[in-house]
C-alpha cells in the first residue's frame, strides 16, 4: 500500500510538469493553431532561470587569504559573493540558498518577453502556413535555443538546490495514519505540486472570470466573428502566447531543484507533452491537464519492480501504448471535441 | 534467359572497370608495403590524434583530457616544465620530440556517441595520418575505437574507460588501458565498505544499462557479497533518465540499507542528488543508518553534486592529493598552465600519451607491431604477486606508483584509491578525500577471471 502511494505522488509531481507544459502548448494551438515544438525549450529556459539567479546572487570578488594555501602552495583566493558583503553573510546565504523561488521574479519578464518576441518575431508569418511547416520551423527554433544555452552555460548539468529549509523530506505517511517512516517524500516535490496546481488554477480563473479571459475564450470558438465586433484579438492572442511561454518557464524553475537543468532537458520533456496533449484532445484545456496527471502517474507505476517483472521495459513504452489505446478507442483524445485540426 | 554478347566496346569497358577495382585497393598495398605500415611518419614531424568528448554530456570531461594531452605534447617537445618525463622510471624520453620527429596533434570529437566517435578516429587516420589515436570518456565509445584502431592498423591508447570489458572480452592486441576497471574499483571497496558499515548489510543496486554499468554492478555484487552482504535488488535504468524517483522511492521500503548507484556523469549527479532529497541519507534502515555509495568517482561529478556527496564513499585511479613526486610535477605543471588541478581522467590521458612516446622510442619504430612489443615487454613483473601473467611493462614515476602494463590483456595493474566526499571542504577542488590507497596486489586477477574471459588479443596489426 505504502509503495502504491508513493508511486502516486512520483506521479503526481511528475505529472504537474507535464500537465504545466501541455496547458501551455493548448494555448497556443486553441489561440493560434499554432504546434509549437519549441514549448519544451521555453521550459528548458525557464529552468535556466533558476541557474542564472543563482549564478546573479553568487558572483563574488576574490580576497587574498595569506593564512590558508591553494593547491600549488600559493596564498588561497577566496571567492566572497558580493551580497555577502553588501548586507552580510547571514542574510547573504540565506538570499543565495532562496535563489530558485527569487528566480521566478526573473522568469516572470524575461518569459513574457521571449514569448511575445518568438510569436511577433517568428511564428505569425506561419499562421497561413500548414501545421508540417510550423512544426518544422518550431522545431529548428527550439534547436537554435538550446545551442545558445549551451554555448553560456556549457553542456554538463548544472546542480541547483531548493532553499535549505526545504531540503529535506516531510514524513507523509504519518500524516495519513502510516507508521513513521513508511512513507516520506521530499518537501520540494510537494511544493512543485502545490505550485501547479496554483499555477493551473490562476490560468483557468483568469480564462474563466476576467472580460480578457472570456474575449480569448470567444476568440478560440470564432476568431473572425469576435474581430468584426471591434475587438483587436490577434494582440490579446500574442499576449495568450506570452502567458503560455511564461506558464512554462515557472514550470522549468521550479523543477530546477529536481532535475538539475542542462541543455536538453527540454526534449525529453516536449515528447511527453505532446503525447499528453492528444491523449487529452488537442485544443482542450481540462484535457490537457488531466492527461498529464494521468500519464505522469501510469509512469510511475510501470517502474515499479513488481510491474516491469511482469512486463520487462514496460517503463519506458507505457506512455505511448497508453496513447495508442486511447486514439484507437477514442479519436479525439480523453476531452476533445469534434473540428479541431480536422479541416 | 538472355545471352552474354561481348562486342569490343562491351570488353574494353568491363576491362576499364574491373582495372579501376582492381587498382583501388593496389593503390593502398603498395604504399603499405613501401612504407611497412600505416602512416609512417615522413619528413620531420608526426602527428597523434586525441579523440576526446568535446560536445555532448561528458564535454567538460574531454576538455581536462584534452589540456592534459596538450601538455605531454608540449613536455615531448621540450617546452614547458617537462611534468612527469622527469620522474617516469624509463628514461628514453629526452624532450626532443619522438625519435627526433617534432609532435604534432589533430584532435575528434566523440560526442560520447559510439558512431561519432569512430567516424572523428577514422577522418583522423584516413585524412591526417596519426599513428595513434588516445583518450576518450566512455566504455562504449572506447569498445567501438578499438576495435576501429585494431583493423585500421594503429594503436589505441584508451582514456577514462572502466568497463570490464575493455580489456576483457572486447580486447584488441593493438589497444591498452592505463585506467583501472569495475573489477578492480569493487575489489577496493569491498573491504572498506565492510569495515565502515559493517557485515551485516543488504545492498539495492541502480544500473546504468550498458557495458560499463553491467560490468560495474557485477563486480561490486561479487566483492560485496564475498564480505557478507546480501544483494536485495539490481534495477537497470536508462543512460540519461533524467528524473530517478521512480527507481528511487522503492529502494526505502525494499529492506536494504545500502544504495549503490552505478551511474556515471550526468546521471550520477542527478540520481545522488535525488536519492538525498528523498531522504534516505537520513534514514534508518534495520536498525542502521542508511548509506550510499558510488562505486565510480570523478572530480567533475563531484563538483557536480554539490554538498551532496559528503561523506560517499566510492572509488578513483589517481587524485591530485596523492603525496608522491610524480604527482607532484603533474599538479604543478598543469596548475600553474590551467589554473585548476588535474582530472583523473586528464592524468591517465597525460600517461597514456608519455608511455606510447616512450614505448616508440624503445622500439625505434612507430610501427604498430613494434610499439606493441614494446609495451608488452615481458621482463618487468610486480612483487609479491604470484602468477604466471604477472609479466609485461614494469614502470613507476606517472603518478601511480609502480605499474605493470600486463602483457597478457594490455591492462595496467597498479593500487587504486578508496574515495570519500569531505565533509568540510577548503575550496570547490578540496572536495575529495583519499580513505585507503588499496595495494595491487588486492586487486589483481589472472587474464582468464570469468569477468573478463571471452575474448582474444588476436595479433597486432600494422596496417601493412
Amino acid at each position: 500500500m505504502d509503495t502504491i502511494i508513493l508511486q502516486i505522488l512520483n506521479g503526481l509531481d511528475k505529472g504537474s510538469a507535464y500537465a504545466l507544459i501541455a496547458l501551455g502548448l493548448t494555448l497556443i494551438f486553441g489561440t493560434l493553431g499554432v504546434v509549437n515544438f519549441a514549448h519544451g525549450a521555453l521550459f528548458m529556459i525557464g529552468a535556466f532561470c533558476a541557474v542564472t539567479m543563482q549564478k546573479l546572487l553568487n558572483l563574488s570578488f576574490v580576497q587574498i587569504d595569506p593564512t590558508r594555501k591553494d593547491f600549488l602552495g600559493n596564498p588561497l583566493k577566496v571567492q566572497v559573493p558580493y551580497v555577502d558583503s553588501w548586507f552580510g553573510h547571514d542574510i547573504g546565504a540565506v538570499l543565495i540558498s532562496w535563489s530558485v523561488p527569487l528566480a521566478i521574479l526573473l522568469a516572470i519578464p524575461v518569459m513574457l518577453a521571449i514569448g511575445i518576441a518568438m510569436e511577433r518575431g517568428l511564428i505569425k508569418h506561419f499562421y497561413k502556413r500548414p501545421h508540417a511547416d510550423q512544426i518544422l520551423v518550431t522545431f529548428g527554433l527550439a534547436i537554435v535555443l538550446q545551442e545558445i544555452v549551451k554555448y553560456f552555460f556549457g553542456a554538463n548539468p548544472i546542480q541547483t538546490a531548493a532553499p535549505g529549509v526545504f531540503s529535506g523530506s516531510i514524513d507523509f505517511g504519518v500524516l495519513i495514519g502510516f507508521a513513521p517512516n513508511a512513507i516520506t517524500y521530499p518537501y520540494w516535490r510537494m511544493i512543485y505540486f502545490l505550485f501547479s496546481v496554483a499555477i493551473l488554477g490562476g490560468v483557468f480563473a483568469f480564462l474563466r472570470f476576467t472580460t480578457f479571459g472570456m474575449v480569448v475564450r470567444a476568440g478560440m470558438n470564432d476568431r473572425e466573428t469576435v474581430g468584426l465586433l471591434g475587438i483587436n484579438i490577434d494582440r490579446r492572442f500574442t499576449i495568450m502566447f506570452g502567458i503560455a511561454a511564461t506558464v512554462a518557464g515557472m514550470a522549468g524553475v521550479m523543477y530546477a531543484p529536481i532535475l538539475s537543468p542542462s541543455f536538453h532537458m527540454g526534449m525529453d520533456f516536449l515528447v511527453l507533452s505532446f503525447v499528453v496533449v492528444v491523449v487529452g484532445g488537442m485544443g482542450s484545456l481540462p484535457g490537457a491537464v488531466l492527461a498529464g496527471f494521468i500519464l505522469g502517474i501510469l509512469q510511475s507505476f510501470a517502474s515499479m519492480n513488481q510491474i516491469k517483472a511482469l512486463i520487462p521495459g514496460i517503463d519506458q513504452v507505457v506512455i505511448y501504448l497508453v496513447a495508442i489505446i486511447i486514439l484507437l478507442t477514442r479519436p479525439r483524445g480523453l476531452l476533445g471535441r469534434s473540428g479541431v485540426m480536422e479541416d | 534467359m538472355s545471352k552474354i554478347i561481348l562486342t569490343r566496346r562491351r570488353l574494353l569497358q568491363a576491362g576499364v572497370a574491373g582495372g579501376v577495382v582492381l587498382a583501388a585497393p593496389m593503390h593502398f598495398i603498395r604504399g603499405a608495403y613501401a612504407a611497412g605500415y600505416l602512416n609512417e611518419p615522413k619528413g620531420s614531424t608526426v602527428k597523434f590524434g586525441f579523440n576526446v568528448p568535446q560536445t555532448g554530456p561528458y564535454a567538460a570531461e574531454g576538455k581536462d583530457e584534452l589540456l592534459a594531452q596538450q601538455l605531454a605534447v608540449e613536455h615531448l617537445n621540450g617546452e614547458g616544465d617537462g611534468g612527469m618525463i622527469n620522474t617516469f622510471s624509463s628514461k628514453h624520453l629526452k624532450g626532443n620530440g619522438v625519435l627526433g620527429k617534432k609532435v604534432e596533434f589533430v584532435t575528434g570529437d566523440t560526442q560520447t556517441k559510439s558512431d561519432a566517435a569512430r567516424a572523428a578516429a577514422r577522418s583522423m587516420i584516413e585524412k591526417d595520418g596519426v599513428v595513434m589515436i588516445n583518450g576518450g570518456s566512455s566504455s562504449g565509445v572506447a569498445v567501438a575505437v578499438q576495435g576501429l584502431c585494431q583493423e585500421a592498423g594503429i594503436i589505441f591508447m584508451a582514456g577514462l574507460t572502466h568497463s570490464n570489458d575493455t580489456t576483457g572480452k572486447d580486447k584488441k592486441a593493438n589497444g591498452f588501458r592505463h585506467f583501472f576497471d569495475a573489477y578492480m574499483s569493487g575489489a577496493a571497496l569491498g573491504p572498506v565498505l565492510a569495515k565502515a558499515y559493517g557485515k551485516d548489510r543488504r545492498f539495492y543496486m541502480l544500473t546504468s544499462d550498458y557495458t560499463w554499468g553491467w560490468t560495474q554492478a557485477a563486480s561490486m555484487q561479487k566483492f560485496l557479497e564475498a564480505e557478507g552482504w546480501q544483494l536485495v535488488k539490481d534495477v537497470r535504468t536508462p543512460v540519461g533518465a533524467g528524473d530517478f524517483s521512480s527507481y528511487i522511492t522503492p529502494v526505502a521500503g525494499s529492506g536494504a540499507d545500502v544504495l549503490i548507484l552505478n551511474h556515471y556523469g550526468g546521471d550520477m549527479i542527478n540520481s545522488l542528488s535525488q536519492s538525498v532529497q528523498f531522504g534516505l541519507r537520513d534514514k534508518m534502515a534495520n536498525g542502521k543508518n542508511f548509506e550510499i555509495v558510488v562505486p565510480l568517482y570523478s572530480e567533475l561529478m563531484a563538483e557536480g553534486a554539490g554538498d551532496n556527496i559528503k561523506g560517499v564513499y566510492g572509488s578513483m585511479n589517481w587524485n591530485w592529493q596523492l603525496d608522491n613526486p610524480a604527482t607532484k610535477a603533474f599538479v604543478k605543471s598543469f596548475g600553474t598552465k590551467y589554473g585548476h588541478p588535474p582530472s583523473n581522467s586528464a592524468q591517465t590521458c597525460y600517461a597514456q600519451v608519455l608511455l606510447y612516446a616512450d614505448a616508440v622510442e624503445r622500439a625505434g619504430t612507430f610501427n604498430p607491431c613494434g610499439v606493441v612489443a614494446a609495451l608488452e615487454d615481458n621482463t618487468g613483473s610486480l612483487e609479491g604477486i604470484d602468477s604466471p601473467a604477472n609479466k609485461g611493462f614494469l614502470f613507476e614515476g606517472l603518478g601511480n606508483g609502480k605499474t605493470l602494463y600486463r602483457a597478457a590483456d594490455h591492462q595496467c595493474f597498479k593500487d587504486v584509491l578508496v574515495m570519500k566526499g569531505k565533509e568540510k571542504p577548503t575550496s570547490k577542488y578540496d572536495n575529495l578525500e583519499i580513505v585507503q590507497t588499496t595495494p595491487v596486489a588486492k586487486v589483481w586477477y589472472e587474464p582468464d577471471n570469468d569477468m573478463f574471459k571471452g575474448g582474444d588479443l588476436g595479433i597486432c596489426n600494422s596496417g601493412a
